[in-house]
């Protein structure tokens, strides 16, 4: 199979980038979408060029690493599948593939399609935690939870951070990603104490960073690669509001006569 | 919940806008049954019901209440609605704008609709609309020396024997029906109100909502236009008819 490439090209933060074009011939339909990238950087090396930058770690699909925007879709055309998990076989021979970084302003570029996602990294250090304590481990099974309870709070769990959702957002808005965080959380018995500051600090936190705002448009459900569903950003909301008009301090006041 | 905290969060200006959507949706509900109005028989010879109905919502909760309060409360709880709505609407869609400073190419939507990636003009026409539509009927502004606040039916039989209003009119609730297709199920979201069991239901209402509601808004200039309601009444025997109000 042979393909035209319109890659974004982009020296660092704050440089301004546009899209180089490369044609790349003898792609086998079994390679993955990464390993025709890693192809196409050899190629780019043996001309004496600089290869493309992309991130990519474990390549079955668990990392969240990986992220392209591939043709506007971010992971690329096929639902529920991170691009190191896309095949040449889903494209059609002879086509143009358009290659994008994540666009967000809180994503800033650090070079050609990678972007620096510690956003994230400090929306989960706002409240992404449980407390425990330091003595001996309980025993399994010693904390009560209704199975179905368990399964959803793993369905939340699923997310890999990458960011997609973010991507894929036409407002640019961190919602599904938080949302998952505060709910995997906030569904176990073990993350009730922080219940009602998990879900306080992280949306404080998300809205300090360069993240856009909700518009019900669902795009991060239809191509996040774990299929998380926009009912966690409903109970995001719930949590919210339920967060907000919780009493902070229940100790009682004697005003002195 | 401290209103000053909601208006200072993101997701704080979301239940704003979805808290004032449905006060508006409400009001909209209201509204279209007191236009049905017009379709009744008149309870006394000269004296369309409608009129008898713009009366009664003046003189409502007296002599408990003073004339026109309890209008003037639902006209407060609106026009407060309105404000915030559209502020918290330029606010946000502000903050979107900066949140991807560099567009896609083509971005490829999946899930999205152009009612929902519209709301924002579809709002900002409504609020043209209003702005109209208060300055035909409500301060008679368009033709003043036509206008006759106690006769309604009067006013709205010459402002529909014109195809200019009516298309004007119709265009709305176009505009109506797609701002409602998002915004009427978008809300339940934002507040937190759904879940996968009643999602599908909380959809279907959205879309007989937005269909329904600008449909039975469009009976009354379509009517008038076909002439159901009778000839365009000329504006000398509106005011001969309502002279005593």
């Amino acid at each position: 199979m042979k393909f035209t490439l319109e890659i974004w090209r982009q020296d660092g933060p704050g440089h301004i980038g546009d899209f180089a074009h490369y044609e790349i011939a003898d792609v086998s339909p079994d390679m993955s979408f990464l390993e025709m990238m890693d192809v196409l950087n050899e190629q780019i090396s043996e001309a004496d060029q600089v290869p493309v930058a992309f991130d990519s770690d474990c390549r079955e699909g668990i990392c969240g690493m990986c992220s392209m925007v591939i043709n506007g879709s971010p992971h690329g055309p096929i639902p529920g599948t991170t691009t190191c998990q896309l095949y040449m076989r889903h494209f059609s021979d002879g086509e143009t593939i358009t290659i994008e970084p994540w666009r967000s302003a809180a994503f800033p570029v650090l070079k050609d399609l990678i972007v620096d996602r510690s956003a994230f990294d400090r929306v989960l250090q706002a409240g992404g935690y449980v407390t425990v304590h330091s003595g001996p481990k309980p025993d399994p099974n010693s904390v009560p939870i209704d199975p179905h309870v368990s399964e959803e709070a793993l369905d939340a769990a699923s997310c890999i951070g990458c960011g997609a959702c973010v991507a894929a957002c036409p407002n640019g808005a961190a919602m599904l990603y938080t949302a998952a965080k505060v709910s995997h959380l906030s569904l176990m018995p073990q993350g009730q104490p922080e219940r009602e500051s998990r879900v306080l600090n992280m949306v404080h936190q998300m809205e300090a960073e360069d993240f856009g705002a909700c518009g019900n448009h669902a795009e991060c459900q239809a191509h996040c690669p774990k299929g998380i569903s926009i009912n966690f950003i409903g109970m995001m909301n719930r949590e919210y509001r339920r967060a907000l008009s919780a009493p902070k301090d229940r100790r009682g006041h004697m005003d002195s006569q | 919940m401290n209103p000053i905290t909601l208006y200072h969060s993101i997701l704080g200006k979301k239940i704003i806008m979805a808290v004032t959507g449905s006060f508006m949706l409400l009001f909209l509900l209201l509204h279209v049954g007191g236009n049905l109005k017009v379709f009744l028989p008149d309870p006394q010879p000269g004296m369309a019901d409608i009129n008898v109905y713009a009366r009664f919502l003046r003189t409502m909760g007296e002599p408990l209440l003073p004339y026109g309060f309890a209008l003037w409360g639902v006209r407060i709880i609106l026009i407060v609605s309105v404000l915030l709505h559209i502020t918290c609407a330029i606010q946000l869609a502000h903050r979107n704008a900066r949140a991807r400073p560099v567009k896609y190419k083509h971005a490829a939507y999946r899930e999205t609709s152009y009612p929902a990636r519209w709301m924002l003009i579809s709002g900002l026409l409504m609020l043209c609309y209003i702005i109209l539509h208060l300055a035909q009927f409500t301060f008679g502004w368009i033709n003043p020396a036509a206008f006759n606040t106690p006769d309604v039916f009067g006013d709205l039989s010459r402002a529909f024997h014109r195809p200019f209003y009516i298309v004007i009119y119709l265009g709305a609730m176009g505009l109506l029906g797609l701002h409602l297709f998002h915004g009427a199920w978008s809300l339940f979201q934002t507040l937190g109100l759904d879940n996968p069991d009643r999602n599908r239901g909380l959809r279907l209402l959205a879309m007989v909502i937005s269909i329904g509601l600008p449909a039975t808004f469009a009976l009354v200039p379509l009517s008038f236009a076909v002439g159901a309601l009778g000839p365009a009444i000329p504006e000398a025997t509106s005011a001969a008819m309502t002279g005593g109000n």
